[in-house]
């Protein structure tokens, strides 16, 4: 029977792969992936369905023949291997569903014309069917998506995933809109059909008579809820604007509190039997409460992970572990009481993503982001599936009437509503919403897993026209998951919509958002009106006084966001410098074809007061700034506004020499750190900007007792800070060694009471170059300890 | 000519108006002094520069330089109507226009010796002021900041220099491309200005 099957499929799809040479191979390995999948699903068909399964059953006997052949010979004899499926069935299923669900999507990548007609979720449902059709071909009873299973375990991944990369200022800036759209707008569709359903029933010639209106009412809920795993697989393919995105996304994610409502509401009224206007009152002040309540749980939980997040220096390796942790309590805490699960963990994650990210290292956010995809990935893939298996296993009836009439009714509505509200919205908004974004909002409107689970969750005793939901609502979700899924990206590019943008944000559009920010918060003042630039600029401050203090470890707490960002910019750059080979191709982020002296007007020098800086920290922003920002060379004399043309070639190769050396000499003792090899002896020039270029270079010398050439010498980028150097040494301590006259930068700093002022600062500066470099395995548990914003 | 759009309607001018008057103790002319006595503004780290911007006749549409010490309404209203969101059926050359504006009142309050370009130093004061809440460590990295921004402007503006050559600052038409991601028209704004219905107006203990 394997292979009438496999040879049946095979039939299949050579014939939708053009037999060309290229995609011939796609093909076999497509082929191969299915091969591999009837091969998988041989025991989990017969596995799946009731226990004491026919195939653990056929090796029972086997075994159970070899025993007796070893009985015949032996009177007991020790059974070598045995066998014992019931034991590990569980977990074993699972693992092949999970298994299965990944190499799925592991085929449709390595099939591009494929995926990028169909999108992901329309196969993986296609897949879902015929998985569900095969094991129902060998006559078990297909798994159906347990509701349990939905909501405990696959849908809060992808929220989570979602919440904690949710763009915060985008959200709040179309919040209004949002919840527009979210609450009224999932309200009116919920009525609207819920309502023309009830009319609908209620004609002659329908046998549906016994549809009342709060079921209806009920289904028209569940139905009306624009479903955010859904929007997610698809949206995510077609790379629209941010605007966009944000409005039906976002909406996806709030109307889980209406649907919540409604569903508990309609629910209890059945059973109830009579409504009255309390009723319809205690309704409302429901709905505040689940939402508000929702947010308030996640807010909590996220505030608690931030705090335990303060704490985590010294045990990096599970600070990824709280993260989830908390989150998951969240979402059932919430669970616990009715309150809206999905808010809640959307309020957890981006309540505690920016104290967190300031506090747990690199590797720990790294984990974090690539174990949310993962897991969201997988969720999502395992939903699609069980939703095409579980369209074949569920009880279906089929009422044309019924089902035609909830497709037609769900699009007018949405249509309708979407024209309504943006309407109105419209008066409100600066940036108005075009008809071609309410096309796109109206038509990305879909449904998905989640209307099926609710539906599914419902008592059959209460709601004997279940299992006819049940089917519409499957049609329903196939409908906008196929049609409105594939067509949507033609028609995006048909219509012109204004795709993302995938500039990087630079370091002055930065400068000038915080400006503005202060700019329009000051005219604010001035007209005084607490418009909401005044309430956020408020809010900030709040945050900034008393919030980070206690959510974020030590001094982070009081980094500016703007220097934070430049951190991050220049911290980017630098991994992406040593990622390039280590400064033979600089980064295209910073075009380094300018370099400072371009830029450093021939002005007399100005005296700064010095200011009171912590020399790690003067340190680390030095080599930041000395790695990245561009190929320097050593023009220090022009910097030197007393001279304005110098040749620095010869005074600086002496220095140059003397500080090969030292580097020689640190590299045989950090040898096992570093990818880089030290720069070979070649001539000046080239030395030069093989060094200048080598981020390697400069971080060694600081390590070692030896009195070492700091390296803002050689670039020429911040005269002052050459300055500053200068007058740090003179100041405080006695240079060993030479001392260099004549604003020359080579200055040898290294004194007793330096050195021990830099020694425990000292420790940020190796472990900070390691973390650009390749570390050995000795360097691992040490880099940890850099917190992932330097 | 440019800001036509930017009108003001005649509720707004009343209660502007009543602002005046009070920020004005009921004089006829407004005063630096006077815009410093607000009590919000303490601790707007640009509020030097934002007070500077009213008194600044470049901002007055009349193709005047230098400042002034005092302004009446008419120049009160002229810079408020900077903040005023375009309208929503305007050509895209009237946004264009309307986005020149603004940016050139951004420009304005960051030039300050109005030589036409923004230096390195200016920038530096800009960035420092703008960091200046956060004490010594703001203004170490201040210097960073403005020298990686001015490098970014020059790299993209200028593209490839020779080591002898020289970036004089940041010119207006230079600030227009950097700034290019920002949707300034829409984004510098006050919402008040856009209500049609009256607002109520703060009262500020003096």
């Amino acid at each position: 029977m394997i292979q009438e099957l496999t040879s049946r499929l095979k039939l299949n799809f050579p014939a939708q792969i053009i037999p060309r040479y290229s995609c011939f191979r796609r093909g076999s390995m497509f082929i191969l992936v299915l091969g591999l999948l009837v091969g998988s699903l041989m025991p989990l068909g017969g596995a799946s369905g009731s226990p004491g399964s026919g195939t653990g059953q056929d090796e029972c006997k086997k075994n159970n023949g070899d025993e007796k052949n070893g009985n015949k010979t032996t009177k007991k004899s020790f059974p070598v291997l045995s066998l014992n499926y019931e034991n590990v069935r569980l977990p074993f299923e699972i693992s092949l569903w999970v298994l299965l669900a990944s190499l799925m999507k592991l085929g449709f990548h390595l099939m591009p014309r494929l995926s990028s007609i169909v999108p992901e979720s329309c196969l993986l449902i296609v897949v879902g069917l015929l998985v569900g059709g095969l094991i129902k071909l060998v006559g078990k009873a297909p798994p159906v998506l347990e509701s349990n299973i939905f909501f405990f375990y696959l849908l809060p991944p992808i929220i989570l995933d979602a919440g904690y990369f949710l763009p915060i200022r985008q959200f709040t800036e179309n919040l209004g809109t949002i919840l527009m759209f979210a609450v009224v707008g999932t309200l009116w569709n919920a009525f609207f059909v819920g309502g023309l359903l009830y009319g609908v029933c209620q004609l002659e010639g329908t046998n549906l008579a016994g549809v009342n209106l709060l079921s209806c009412l009920l289904f028209g809920s569940v139905i009306s809820a624009v479903d955010p795993v859904a929007v997610l697989a698809v949206f995510e393919e077609i790379h629209i604007n941010e605007l966009l995105h944000i409005l039906v996304f976002g909406e996806s994610l709030l109307n889980d509190a209406v649907t919540v409502v409604l569903y508990h509401l309609f629910e209890e009224f059945t059973n109830a039997g009579t409504i009255t206007v309390t009723d319809g009152f205690l309704g409302i002040v429901c709905f505040l409460v689940v939402s508000l309540g929702g947010i308030v749980v996640g807010a909590i939980y996220g505030i608690l992970a931030a705090f335990t997040s303060r704490f985590t220096s010294h045990t990096r390796v599970i600070e990824p572990l709280f993260i989830f942790v908390y989150s998951y309590m969240a979402y059932l805490s919430a669970e616990v009481f009715h309150l809206s699960g999905i808010m809640a963990l959307i309020a957890c994650g981006a309540v505690m993503r920016p104290y967190v990210e300031a506090n747990i290292s690199h590797k720990s956010h790294t984990t974090i982001k690539y174990f949310l995809k993962m897991w969201s990935s997988v969720s999502d893939t395992l939903i699609f599936i069980f939703l095409g298996v579980s369209t074949v296993a569920g009880p279906h009836e089929w009422n044309w009437i019924f089902v035609v009439a909830t497709l037609v009714f769900c699009l007018v509505a949405r249509v309708l509503g979407v024209i309504g509200l943006t309407f109105v919205i419209n008066k409100f908004r600066i940036v108005k919403l075009t008809s071609k974004d309410q096309f796109i909002i109206a038509y990305g409107g879909l449904r998905g897993a989640i209307a099926f689970s609710l539906v599914y969750l419902l008592n059959p005793k209460h709601f004997p026209m279940r299992n006819m939901f049940l089917t519409a609502i499957i049609t329903v979700i196939f409908f906008t998951v196929f049609v409105q899924g594939m067509t949507i990206r033609p028609l995006v590019d048909l219509l012109a919509v204004k795709k993302k943008q995938e500039t990087k944000r630079s370091i002055n559009e930065e400068i000038h958002t915080q400006f503005l920010d202060h700019l329009l918060t000051g005219i604010e003042d001035i007209c005084g009106h607490y418009g909401h630039h005044h309430w956020k600029d408020k809010l900030n401050r709040f945050n900034k006084k008393y919030v980070k203090k206690c959510l974020i470890a030590g001094e982070r707490s009081k980094e500016p966001q703007l220097i934070a960002f430049y951190h991050k910019m220049e911290m980017k750059q630098a991994i992406e410098l040593v990622e390039s080979g280590g400064g033979s191709k600089l980064p295209s982020a910073m075009p380094s074809t300018v370099s400072m002296q371009n830029i450093q007007p021939k002005k007399p020098p100005q005296d700064r007061a010095l200011p009171q800086l912590s020399k790690a920290r003067e340190e680390e922003i030095r080599k930041i700034l000395r790695t990245n920002l561009q190929r320097t060379r050593q023009r220090l004399r022009s910097y030197n506004r007393h001279t304005l043309i110098a040749d620095p070639f010869e005074d600086g190769l002496d220095e140059i020499l003397i500080k090969r050396k030292k580097m020689k000499e640190l590299e045989k003792k950090m040898n096992n750190y570093l990818t880089v090899p030290a720069p070979p002896a070649d001539s000046p020039s080239v030395a030069r900007a093989r060094l200048a270029s080598d981020p390697q270079a400069w971080g060694l010398k600081s390590v070692t007792e030896i009195p070492t050439i700091k390296v803002e010498l050689v670039s020429p980028q911040n005269p002052e800070s050459v300055k500053v150097v200068d007058e740090f040494s003179k100041k405080g301590s006695q240079p060993k060694g030479s001392e260099e006259e004549g604003g020359l930068t080579m200055r040898v700093p290294s004194s007793e009471k330096q050195r021990k002022d830099k020694t425990p600062d000292e420790e940020p500066q190796p472990r900070f170059m390691r973390c650009l470099s390749d570390p050995g395995p000795a360097a691992e548990d040490e880099d940890e300890d850099e917190p992932f914003l330097p | 000519m440019g800001l036509e759009q930017n009108e003001v309607s005649l509720e707004q001018i009343a209660i502007l108006h009543n602002r005046f008057k009070q920020l004005s103790q009921n004089e006829e002319t407004l005063r630096r002094d006077d815009l410093k006595t607000i009590q919000d503004l303490e601790s707007n780290p640009i509020r030097y520069q934002i007070i500077e911007a009213f008194f600044d006749r470049r901002n007055f549409q009349k193709d005047g330089v230098g400042s002034v010490e005092e302004i009446g309404f008419e120049e009160f209203l002229t810079v408020m109507s900077y903040f005023r969101a375009p309208a929503h059926h305007i050509t895209e050359e009237q946004r264009e226009e309307i986005r020149r504006a603004k940016l050139r009142f951004l420009f304005n309050m960051h030039d300050t010796d109005n030589d036409g370009t923004i230096t390195l130093e200016e920038y530096r004061h800009v960035v420092e002021e703008l960091l200046s809440r956060s004490g010594a460590l703001g203004r170490e990295t201040a210097k960073g900041i403005a020298d990686a921004a001015m490098l970014e402007v020059a790299s993209i503006s200028v593209g490839p220099m020779a080591p002898d050559e020289f970036y004089e600052g940041i010119t207006f038409e230079h600030f227009l491309k950097i700034l290019k991601g920002i949707e300034i028209e829409t984004r510098m704004h006050i919402r008040f200005l856009n209500m049609d219905t009256a607002v109520f107006c703060k009262q500020h203990s003096v």
